[in-house]
């Protein structure tokens, strides 16, 4: 599945609105992730607190974001894009590829939540595809 | 037997008194066919849904979306024995319509969607996996005959 110009044009043009509020919305995708699926918190035992609202998580959750808008700048190949962070997942982090998925859900409801109404289908699909995109570049490298 | 939390009762029943249930059916079935065209495979007879304009003002695509979350309410009426009270509708999903159980994922995750884009904060992560688990319990129920 590939990004048609379309869909690219409204990756950007929604993280231009969001762009202000980065920080707390990767923080709050990352809460909920957490609150949802509690089996992702086996990635944080290093954290002194994992409630939703931790300040190590909202944290985090906006350094991933950052991550994101790094994509959404290099859009035309994400694959350079996040090289580096394709390698720490790979070798470092070795997060199992399920849960970008799973973070992929809960960062679409944070956006849905911020945007009301502006999250319109089209949008909400051209996100869709852009982090499963996002989440393959992550795991290419794993094997 | 589903153990619900006194907490996560009132986080779906408090959500539940506030739904606009024929708009939350209508957003989560056409983001369900504009975000994974692919289900579009069961609604041949629902005229043009080919595209997100067309799906969008398609009124059987309404009707239908306000009938599945009508149904939603049974379940949550009956959140002791969400299994019993969808049996027969699991029977009819994999019987007389043959929808692949995964779609119930794909509808629930656009439910959980339509639900933020109403409620913004009031959302909250707490209220969000309450919801997530009742979506899970009636994924479950409905897929309960298939075999």
């Amino acid at each position: 599945m590939t990004l048609s110009a379309h869909d690219k044009e409204l990756v950007a043009k929604t993280w231009t609105k969001i762009a202000p509020k980065a920080a707390q919305i990767g923080g709050e995708a990352l809460g909920r992730l957490i609150a949802v699926f509690p089996q992702t918190k086996t990635y944080f035992s290093h954290f002194a607190d994992l409630s939703a609202s931790s300040p190590q998580i909202k944290a985090h959750g906006a350094k991933v974001l950052g991550a994101i808008g790094q994509a959404v700048s290099g859009i035309d190949n994400v694959s350079a894009s996040l090289s580096k962070l394709s390698e720490l997942h790979a070798y470092n982090l070795r997060v199992d590829p399920a849960n970008f998925k799973l973070l992929a859900h809960t960062l679409l409801v944070t956006l849905s939540a911020y945007l009301g109404a502006e999250f319109t289908p089209e949008v909400h699909l051209a996100w869709d595809k852009f982090l499963a995109l996002v989440a393959t570049v992550l795991s290419e490298k794993y094997r | 037997m589903v153990h619900w939390t006194d907490e996560e009762r009132q986080a779906i029943t408090s959500i539940w008194a506030e739904v606009n249930v024929e708009e939350a059916g209508h957003q989560a079935l056409t983001r369900v066919l504009v975000v994974y065209p692919w289900t579009q495979r069961y609604f041949s007879t629902f005229g043009n849904v080919s595209n997100a304009t067309a799906i969008a003002g398609n009124h059987m695509v309404r009707a239908h979306g306000k009938r599945v979350v009508v149904a939603l309410g049974d379940a949550i009426k009956n959140l002791d024995n969400v299994k019993a009270t969808y049996a027969k509708l699991s029977e009819l999903h994999s019987e007389k319509l043959h929808v692949d159980p995964e779609n119930f994922k794909l509808l629930g995750e656009t439910l959980i969607i339509s639900l933020a884009a109403q409620f913004g904060a009031a959302f909250t992560p707490d209220i969000q996996a309450a919801w997530q688990k009742l979506m899970a319990v009636v994924t479950a129920a409905l897929s309960k005959q298939y075999y």
